[in-house]
């Protein structure tokens, strides 16, 4: 009795301690506590690094996130004493410290004695997609398609089952349709050759360059001479397939190329417009242009310094201010020194190539030789996603809106204004336009200083897209003339369609000739042309012309 | 009237003249050490930190004592970015005001350009910028990187550790990146590159239309084929391409872009957070964490009078350069050119990152090579680097004409000695 008493007690402790001890081992084996895989991080090996990421994102909890977000943004640390990391917040002198673990705050530290854990280029694209694993609960459906779309630029079997769970319960259309594709995507890699093949079927009419990519990997050959993929009709689709978005692609492309075209004709028509009228209208060689442009550049920097919390209305309100400023020293060029020169049309060159110098050398000298940084506003960054083959940046987009309103502008200016009346009347025939009682002299220094103010406004615009230095103004004056004398002088139409067409031109052949040789093509096709046409595209008639 | 203003010009030409003569009695006394940097024009940009750095080290040796008891003299010229001006300004250090040691250069064709001056004068120049390699002067010491010491190393992590199938060599239009760029090509098609997996391109200097090339890169990269950009763009013209990098959204996950001649002084002046990820291969970082490094800084940042001022790669190559000749002067026990060049070989000099640079009869260092992707910040962080130090090799061993050709100017004393022909041919290869 005694001894079957005994018996079960003992069992059912054992049991009990069999359960219990085979538990917590399942518990150790299955779910490692974050401490402990945290602490796997505090190592410069990138290898041990994604050993331990990869063990963090199986733990899926939200402390986890946090240590991810943090490693990700850089604002992982790990004492070097102690190898111990924490969530820190850098300070001036101090890194403000969090615990990882408890996610409670754990004092400061000196930045000396800890050690930033860095990340790289593919530990971050691992954790980047497995932050958008947590992000696809997210109740934003914005959200939900950028987190959907991280994941697919690093597909694997895991992400797959994710997102195949996703889809289970995702409402939002839009997230449904990239999930699908997505899948699509990842069944590509499926071992039935049947799926595969539904799979190209679903992705045939996308042109995200992921579904190109492997679709092309589809019809290549390994190293040993055997396809990639070894079923025959899988492969004839993926050929069809690759072809069908070849065909788009072109036609995207063409379209991206006539954009270029229009982009880089547009900064040559505002490097342009204010030259066709002191040399289209007036009949100045203006070698000083480009300064006058450069100018207007500097002026946004200014401004850009005096304002720094408002990058983009500092660039809105550069535009009338360099308008001034380059107009300004335009008035004083024409009334200090081009208006004793007129009819002189080589010492005018040679004056102004001097001030040009001038300008140059007063910039050094104030600003330094070293470029100045402006800085882009944010909605001038980035790009319009059309769709899956075409972008549009957005800093040139609004370049070439920026030009066609200055153009316009400029046209009501010349044709319905009096000083456009006048201006116009000067420049066909001077002495009667003074015999009507135009007071030329004072016509003369306001072209000189509308045409300068413009290329002021150019200056803003090319300050976003290259280098505001000293020398920026020599860059553009040689295409500047070029524009003018291909589009014919006195023609303002002529110049934008001038620089336009050469624009385009010059982007179609890039490709093919590299940027060197196909300005050189232009050059020589210019000249060739000017040889034809000496007035240029739209030749001034009737008898001023003759004059 | 006439005959006082003539007598006054007299005077005063009499008065120059002993001044002049003051002047050069008082540069006995000094040794003068010439910078030949652009202070000016699309290098400005890189170069004028160089021009700075010198003269700190100067100012610093001054305060220990100069150098023979002597105090340096710096003599600062401004060759403006422009070729031919560099031999003009050199020649003018060299004849005019006999420089004893000249630091300066920084592109190759401003190299190329002096090289000949130094040789006909028996100038000494210290180059510290990282080039294309063939070439190997005895007037010259060569403390940046030869191709072996970056871009082989650097085009070996994408190609091993990253996988990189495809590769875009991206360059401006002159000596340096068309030299480097074969030697690149050369490499890549023995470890089995295909031709069409290459793309090779040029840009002239100060280039800023980088819209259809960057989206040309784009498309080059969607072919199924891990693709990378290896970049020789030099001078200002990174600050354009990066930022359209940036507008197209090629992001270093997918298509990395590693560049031979953007460091921290060249990002200091764009915003970089759409360039993190993005790569550079040098022998010195800012951000390496050696005491040594830490104290360099906190020198220049405090010289310069600026707490946010970067230090770069090829500072750190003027501070070897500069250190080796101070070693080599005093070893020697004069300034006199050949003695001094013969007395650089083998010294020794610490590395600010750790190591030490060891100055090798073909005139180039040992260093080592570090790889960074770049930070938000505009600092690398070090991803990959060499277990050793990694000697500088003049001529490279992947062009078919450089291979047999070594330099030695201790057994061989010749800068292009041919193997195959035993011969000292004393041209330079092209």
């Amino acid at each position: 009795m005694e001894y079957r008493s005994r018996v079960p007690l003992q069992a059912v402790l054992l049991v009990l301690l069999t359960v219990f001890g085979v538990n917590r081992a399942c518990s150790a084996e299955a779910q490692p506590d974050l401490g402990t895989v945290v602490a796997g991080l505090a190592t410069t090996n990138f290898k041990d690094k994604q050993a331990a990421v990869d063990r963090l994102v199986q733990l899926r909890s939200d402390s986890a996130r946090a240590v991810l977000a943090a490693m990700l943004d850089g604002n992982l640390y790990f004492r070097r004493e102690d190898n111990k990391v924490f969530i820190a917040t850098a300070g001036d002198t101090t890194l403000a410290l969090t615990d990882p673990v408890t996610a409670k705050a754990a004092g400061t530290g000196n930045p000396d004695d800890f050690s930033k854990i860095t990340t790289n280029n593919s530990l971050r694209k691992i954790l980047k997609s497995a932050l958008a694993g947590f992000a696809l609960s997210d109740p934003d459906a914005r959200v939900r398609l950028a987190a959907v779309n991280e994941m697919l630029r690093s597909m694997d079997g895991d992400n797959a089952a994710i997102l195949r769970e996703r889809l289970k319960t995702e409402t939002d259309g839009e997230v449904k349709k990239a999930l699908e594709a997505g899948l699509a995507l990842a069944d590509l890699e499926d071992t039935d050759p049947e799926k595969r093949l539904a799979a190209i079927k679903q992705l045939e009419s996308s042109l995200s360059p992921d579904v190109y990519n492997r679709l092309t990997t589809l019809t290549t050959r390994n190293d040993d001479g055997t396809y990639v993929e070894p079923d025959e009709r899988v492969r004839v689709a993926a050929v069809k397939g690759v072809s069908y978005i070849d065909s788009w692609r072109r036609f995207y492309a063409s379209i991206e190329t006539l954009f270029f075209g229009l982009s880089l004709g547009s900064v040559l028509v505002l490097a342009a417009i204010g030259l066709a009228i002191t040399f289209g209208v007036m009949g100045v060689i203006n070698m000083a242009h480009g300064e006058l442009m450069m100018l207007g550049a500097y002026t946004t920097y200014v401004i850009q310094q005096a304002m720094p919390a408002q990058i983009g209305l500092s660039v809105l309100i550069a535009i009338p201010l360099a308008f001034l400023v380059s107009g300004a020293v335009g008035v004083l060029i024409e009334r200090g020194v081009v208006r004793f020169l007129y009819g002189r049309p080589l010492e005018t060159l040679l004056a102004t190539f001097g001030i040009s110098l001038i300008l140059q050398q007063i910039v050094r000298d104030v600003f330094t030789a070293n470029n100045r940084p402006v800085e882009t506003p944010a909605w001038m960054a980035g790009s319009w996603q059309i769709n899956e083959a075409l972008s549009i940046t957005y800093n040139r987009l609004y370049v070439v809106l920026f030009m066609m309103l200055v153009f316009g502008i400029l046209l009501v200016v010349l044709n319905k204004t009096s000083l456009g009346l006048k201006v116009r009347a000067v420049a066909q025939n001077r002495s009667m336009a003074k015999a009507m009682g135009v007071r030329t002299e004072w016509v003369d220094a306001l072209t000189f200083g509308l045409g300068s103010g413009i290329a002021g406004v150019a200056g803003v615009a090319l300050s976003q897209l290259t280098n505001v230095g000293p020398n920026l103004g020599q860059q553009y004056i040689i295409d500047s003339f070029m524009v003018v004398v291909f589009g014919g002088v006195a023609n303002l139409w002529g110049t934008l369609i001038g620089g336009m067409s050469l624009g385009v031109v010059n982007q179609v052949l890039e490709p093919f000739a590299g940027a060197v040789l196909a300005k050189i093509f232009v050059l020589i096709a210019l000249i060739l042309f000017i040889q034809r046409r000496p007035r240029g595209l739209f030749p001034q008639k009737g008898r001023a012309a003759e004059g | 009237m006439k005959q006082t203003t003539g007598k006054a010009w007299l005077s005063a030409i009499a008065a120059t003249v002993s001044m002049i003569c003051a002047a050069s009695a008082q540069a006995a006394d000094t040794i003068k050490v010439g910078v030949l940097h652009s202070l000016s024009g699309t290098m400005a940009i890189s170069e004028t930190t160089l021009k700075d750095t010198v003269l700190m080290l100067i100012d610093e040796q001054n305060k220990k004592g100069g150098v023979l008891g002597k105090q340096l003299e710096a003599v600062v010229v401004d060759p403006a970015s422009n070729w031919p001006l560099f031999a003009e300004k050199a020649e003018q250090l060299l004849v005019k005001d006999k420089v004893a040691v000249t630091f300066g250069c920084w592109t190759s064709v401003s190299r190329k350009s002096v090289l000949p001056v130094f040789e006909k004068n028996n100038g000494l120049l210290f180059y510290p910028v990282q080039y294309e390699g063939e070439e190997s002067s005895k007037n010259v010491f060569y403390t940046g990187a030869a191709p072996n010491q970056q871009a082989i190393p650097a085009v070996d992590y994408l190609m091993n550790d990253i996988g990189v199938k495809r590769w875009v060599l991206e360059g401006t239009d002159y000596v340096y990146p068309r030299t480097t760029n074969k030697i690149l090509e050369a490499y890549l098609k023995s470890k089995g590159v295909k031709a069409e997996d290459i793309s090779t391109n040029y840009t002239p200097f100060g280039y800023s239309d980088w819209q259809r090339r960057v989206a040309d890169i784009k498309k080059f990269g969607s072919a199924g084929k891990k693709t990378a950009v290896v970049s020789t763009i030099n001078g200002d013209a990174n600050v354009p391409f990066y930022k359209e990098l940036g507008n197209q959204k090629i992001s270093a996950e997918d298509i990395p872009v590693v560049a031979f001649s953007v460091g921290e002084e060249e990002l200091s002046g764009i915003d970089t957070k759409p360039l993190v990820g993005h790569l550079a291969a040098w022998n010195y970082f800012m951000s390496v964490d050696a005491p040594a490094n830490k104290a360099f800084i906190k020198k220049w940042q405090t010289f310069t009078k600026n707490p946010k001022r970067v230090t770069n790669d090829p500072m750190e190559a003027h501070v070897i350069g500069f250190n080796m000749w101070v070693k080599a002067v005093e070893k020697a026990k004069t300034t006199d050119v050949n003695k001094v060049a013969d007395a650089m070989i083998g010294i020794e000099v610490p590395n600010l990152t750790g190591g030490t640079a060891k100055m090798l009869p073909n005139h180039h260092l040992t260093k080592p090579v570090l790889i960074g992707e770049v930070r938000a910040d505009g600092q690398f962080d070090t991803v990959w680097q060499t277990k050793g130090l990694v000697p500088g090799d003049a001529w490279s061993d992947f062009l078919p004409g450089s291979k047999d050709i070594e330099a030695d100017w201790v057994t061989l004393k010749c800068g292009n000695y041919n193997t195959q022909t035993k011969k000292c041919s004393g041209q330079k290869y092209e």
